[in-house]
Parts: structure tokens; C-alpha cells; sequence
């Protein structure tokens, strides 16, 4: 459904993305996770043809973007980061000129009806977009979005600034939506795409970093499986922790185990790491059971998408790094009333010069 | 274009710069027809119509300034250049509205053509070439000033562009008098808007004038749509 191959923009000498290759599926909800700057709105105003690659192809349902872009852009709904709305028209009016714009053959009426209870927006429909809320407006981008039912929806962080109750209905919108459409959605809200997307690619400083579903990203980034497991022994002393040491590690696939705090009176809790093949639940179940001991805890400690997130994008070395590593100079000024701190990176690329 | 048409001329009525359009252009031509041909007892309107370039030339970036500028602002152009469409349709949709305004404001003339037929005999030949003068010099300017529009983010910033832009249009012809290379002065005065303008309401349909003039839209329009195009390549 979607194609991209080598993809590279370039802003002066900075390469916002350098060479990102993926495809999505029809029926895929992916989603695309980076710090801030790391390229995922560039990559999706690429995919929308909003600003065109340096080099590499997009293919939108086997159509070029660049070969052929009022066809290829026909099969795509974008909801870009700020949603691309008059605010001195009302909903119904804005919704009839994206209608328009779209060049849509469905039945005006009905398909904008649809559109609106989906997006449940229908109250709002005679209201000046300038006095709607921040949610409103966002499901209004989203409306705007689904005009012409195209094959591919791309949402560029939609939930940002809305309250919990709006995330989860959103998220149940986009959800119901992955069933008919190809959806590729970014965010740097972890949950939020744990919770959506069948496939997660992780993008970091212009590059794919890690391409997969949470799973997957996670195994390929350890291979070893943690668990903290609290067992009541009989004796309620410390001849029990050595005793559930011992039998812990008969266990087949057991590669480690660590009597850790005494939780409460007399009990402990273990830490348990495995060689990540073996599922050692019920073996620990059965030993216990044949000890007559008790499970009062069973924690499973693997990476979150949260660990694999800092592991990819920061780096194991993180904290070694930053103790020896003074912080950055940083380049203050004001623009448009914003305040922008950047990094001095000739100041940083000469030190590190002379470091070396 | 379509799309973009109506919803230009709505956005020209609900923001009120319509109103304020046809109020100020009616109140000055009427300020130019009273005295210059009422109160000069003439059936001949060409004086007010010479009269209206210079207040064509300040009220034309008015209705033009916030065409592309708001889009990028805002980034509503975001929706539009991601829209199955292109970049002409977008740019001529903008310019057609404006052009409409322009050309339901410039038929006021024709209410004061009702005076005239009251105590004389209007001339249609000459009020006829003058209006369609005027109509061929807005479709120019109007171009000029989307172009300009495309250039900046600021509204105000690009109203103040245009027309200084297009007064400096205005003076080619003072600045060619005081060239004494005869190649320049001969290339600068054919650029004039306002000779070939004044050609008119002197009572010359001149048809080259008329090319010059929707060359001159064509012209800028097209560098209007190289604008929009090279912001996505930059």
C-alpha cells in the first residue's frame, strides 16, 4: 500500500531524514515513534507530498508521489501536526470545501453525515471553527481527513492536546478506522501507540532505529526474560530463602537467581532471569506446589516499549556519558516571542576534535 | 479551482474586507466622478478613470495581501497543497475571486453612467474602453499582488510590498525620462502600466496594450506557482 525506498531530506548540510526504507501493508495501523526532531513530521509531509524528498520514492498504492501526485495524493487522508483549518468558516462550511477540494463523487449529504457522527462532531456542525476547543478542532482535522474515504490515512500526532477521555476515543476512532484504511501514525507518546499500532517503526535522527511490533523490537534488542517472584516458605526464616534458592535454580532455563529483599516477615522476593526460551511459570508453580510453598507475587520485568525506547534513541550508554560529558553550550535567542535553546555544535564538533 | 474560488469570495464577505473594498472604492470614484466629470459638466468619464489608477494601484494589496500570506501562517496550505490538486488551481482560484471583487466594485461605474443618461448622452464607446482598461490593469495588479502575498507570512508585510511594488510600476515612466541610454528608456517605458493605462482613457483601444496587460497577470501568477513549488523542494 505504501512503498518507500531510501528516503532522504535534506535542509542545508542537515539531513532531517537519511534514508528511511519501510512499507506498510493494507489494513496496517503503524505507527511512527521519535523524540522530538527526529523526523517523523518530515517523513509524513513527504509520504503526503507536501514537501518533496532530496532523494528516494514514495508509493502510495503503487502511484509515485512525484510521478504522479494529484493521483497518488487522491488515495491519502492527512491529519499534519496543526490541522489545516479556516478558522473563519464554520464546520459545515470548512468540511463542504474539503468536500470540494477532494474532488468527491459520495453522496454529499450522507458522506459528510457519516463523517461527522464518527468523528462526533455533529453538534458542532454550525459553530465558527475560531470558537471551538482545542479537541474539537483536532477531530475536525480528523474529519477533514476521512473526506473521500482514502485508502491511507496519515495522522501526524493526533491526539496532542486533548484531555485523557478525548485520547481514548480518539484511539478507538483510529482503531476502528485501521480496519479499512492503512493508517500510519506518529506520536512520542509511548502508551498511546503500544495501545493502537500492529507494527511500531522507531525513528531517531532522521533513521529507522528499530522496525517491528513491540514484541519483536524488544526480543531483538534482549534476549533474556526477567521475572520477580514472591514465594512464602514454611518456616518463615532465612533457611527458606536458601532453600527456594537451591530449587529455583534446578529449574531448566534458569540462568540466574538472586534471593533479593525481605519483603514481608520472613518472605522473600527473587529475581529470576531466564535464557529467554523457556517459559519457567508453571515449573516454578509445580515446585512450589511440591513444597507445599506459596506464590504471593509473580512480576514479569521485561522491557516496555518505555525501556526500548530510551535503550534505542539514548543509548545504553547514557549514563556514563553524561557524568563525564559537561552539558552542551547552549545558544539562546528569541524568536517569534518563542525561546530556542540550541546546542553551539561547531563549539562541540571542535572539542571533540581535539579530543580526539 | 472551483473550491478554492468559493470559498475565497465567501472568506472576502465574512471577513468584512469586501465591504471595506467596495465602500472606499465607490467613495473615491465617486469623490473622482462628482468633481471631475459632474462638476466639469462632461458626459466623458475618462478623467475619473485616470484619476482611479493611483487608488486601483494602494486598493488592490488590500484585497490581495492575506491570499497566500494567511495560508502559510496558519499552514492551511498544508491542506491544500496535500489535496488532490495543483498548484494552478490553487493560485487561480485565489486570483479569480479577487478579480471577481474587483470587477463587481469597477461596475459601480455603471450606476454613474444612470446619472449621466439623466442630463445627457453617455458615451459607451469611451465608457466601455475605459472599463475594460481598468479590468485588464486589476487582472495585472492582482497578479502582482498574489505574487507578492506568496512571498511572506505577514499580511501587513505584504499589503506594504505590493504597493510599493506597484508605485514603483507606476513611476517607470519618470524614471525612464531621466535615463539617457535610449535602450533602457525605450524598455522601461514599454513596461509602463501606467502609459498604456492612460493610453486608454485617452480614447486609444491599443490591442498590444491589452496583451501587455494579461501577459503581465500570466506572468506573475506563474512565478506565484514557481513560489509555492520551490517551497517544497528548499
Amino acid at each position: 500500500m505504501i512503498e518507500v525506498k531510501n528516503l532522504v531530506k535534506r535542509y542545508g548540510d542537515k539531513k532531517a531524514v537519511n534514508d528511511i526504507s519501510f512499507t506498510v501493508e493494507k489494513g496496517e495501523i503503524l505507527g511512527f515513534l521519535g523524540p522530538n526532531g527526529a523526523g517523523k513530521s518530515t517523513t509524513m509531509n513527504m509520504l503526503t507530498g507536501y514537501i518533496s524528498s532530496t532523494s528516494g520514492s514514495i508509493k502510495i498504492n503503487g502511484v509515485d508521489i512525484l510521478e504522479d501526485p494529484i493521483k497518488a495524493k487522491s488515495n491519502i487522508g492527512y491529519l499534519p501536526e496543526i490541522p489545516p483549518l479556516y478558522v473563519d468558516m464554520t464546520v459545515d462550511g470548512y468540511l463542504n470545501f474539503m468536500y470540494d477540494l477532494k474532488k468527491c463523487k459520495l453522496s454529499r449529504k450522507k458522506h459528510l453525515e457519516e463523517i461527522c457522527n464518527l468523528c462526533k462532531i455533529s453538534h458542532v456542525r454550525g459553530r465558527l471553527i475560531r470558537n471551538l476547543s482545542k479537541g474539537y478542532k483536532q477531530r475536525v482535522g480528523l474529519a477533514q481527513a476521512l473526506i473521500n474515504n482514502p485508502p491511507v490515512l496519515i495522522l501526524d500526532e493526533p491526539t496532542v492536546g486533548l484531555d485523557p477521555n478525548q485520547i481514548i476515543e480518539i484511539r478507538t476512532l483510529i482503531k476502528k478506522l485501521g480496519k479499512n484504511h492503512t493508517v500510519i501514525l506518529s506520536s512520542h507518546i509511548l502508551p498511546e501507540i503500544q495501545a493502537v499500532c500492529d507494527r511500531i517503526i522507531i525513528i531517531n535522527k532522521g533513521v529507522v532505529a528499530a522496525n517491528g511490533t513491540a514484541h519483536e523490537i524488544a526480543e531483538s534488542i534482549t534476549n533474556q526474560h526477567k521475572m520477580t517472584i514472591r514465594i512464602e516458605g514454611k518456616t518463615h526464616t532465612k533457611a527458606d530463602k536458601d532453600e527456594i534458592v537451591n530449587a529455583i535454580k534446578k529449574i531448566d532455563g534458569i540462568k540466574y537467581v538472586r534471593a533479593d529483599m525481605e519483603r514481608e516477615k520472613g518472605i522473600y522476593d527473587y529475581d529470576v532471569e531466564t535464557d529467554g526460551k523457556t517459559d519457567i511459570r508453571r515449573a516454578i508453580n509445580l515446585m512450589c506446589r511440591e513444597n507445599d510453598w506459596n506464590i504471593l507475587m509473580l512480576q514479569l520485568s521485561d522491557l516496555t516499549l518505555e525501556d526500548i525506547f530510551l535503550k534505542i534513541t539514548v543509548g545504553d550508554v547514557v549514563p556514563e556519558d553524561a557524568v563525564s560529558k559537561p552539558s552542551p553550550e547552549l545558544d539562546i535567542s528569541v524568536q517569534d516571542g518563542e525561546l530556542i535553546a540550541e546546542e553551539k555544535l561547531s563549539l562541540d564538533k571542535d572539542k571533540k576534535g581535539g579530543e580526539e | 479551482m472551483g473550491a478554492i474560488y468559493r470559498r475565497e469570495m465567501g472568506a472576502f464577505f465574512t471577513s468584512g474586507l469586501a465591504y471595506v473594498f467596495l465602500t472606499v472604492f465607490t467613495l473615491l470614484s465617486g469623490i473622482f466622478f462628482f468633481f471631475g466629470v459632474i462638476g466639469s459638466a462632461t458626459s466623458n468619464m475618462s478623467s475619473m478613470f485616470s484619476s482611479m489608477f493611483i487608488i486601483v494601484l494602494f486598493l488592490i494589496p488590500i484585497l490581495t495581501m492575506k491570499l497566500m500570506s494567511e495560508e502559510k501562517k496558519n499552514r492551511t496550505d498544508q491542506g491544500l497543497l496535500t489535496a488532490p490538486i495543483g498548484l494552478w488551481s490553487i493560485v487561480l482560484g485565489k486570483y479569480f475571486a479577487a478579480l471577481t471583487l474587483f470587477v463587481i466594485a469597477e461596475s459601480v461605474v455603471f450606476i454613474y453612467s444612470i446619472f449621466i443618461a439623466v442630463y445627457g448622452e453617455v458615451q459607451w464607446a469611451s465608457l466601455l474602453g475605459n472599463y475594460f482598461a481598468m479590468l485588464f490593469l486589476g487582472a495585472a495588479f492582482i497578479a502582482v499582488g498574489i505574487f507578492v502575498s506568496s512571498l511572506t507570512e505577514n499580511q501587513m508585510a505584504s499589503a506594504v510590498a505590493s504597493m510599493l511594488t506597484l508605485f514603483v510600476l507606476y513611476l517607470f515612466d519618470s524614471l525612464a525620462s531621466n535615463i539617457e541610454n535610449e535602450t533602457i528608456q525605450k524598455a522601461m517605458l514599454s513596461l509602463s502600466f501606467y502609459s498604456r493605462y492612460i493610453e486608454f482613457t485617452q480614447g486609444v483601444f491599443n490591442l498590444s496594450s491589452v496583451v501587455f496587460f494579461i501577459s503581465a497577470a500570466f506572468i506573475f501568477n506563474f512565478f506565484t506557482v514557481r513560489v509555492l513549488d520551490k517551497r517544497r523542494w528548499s
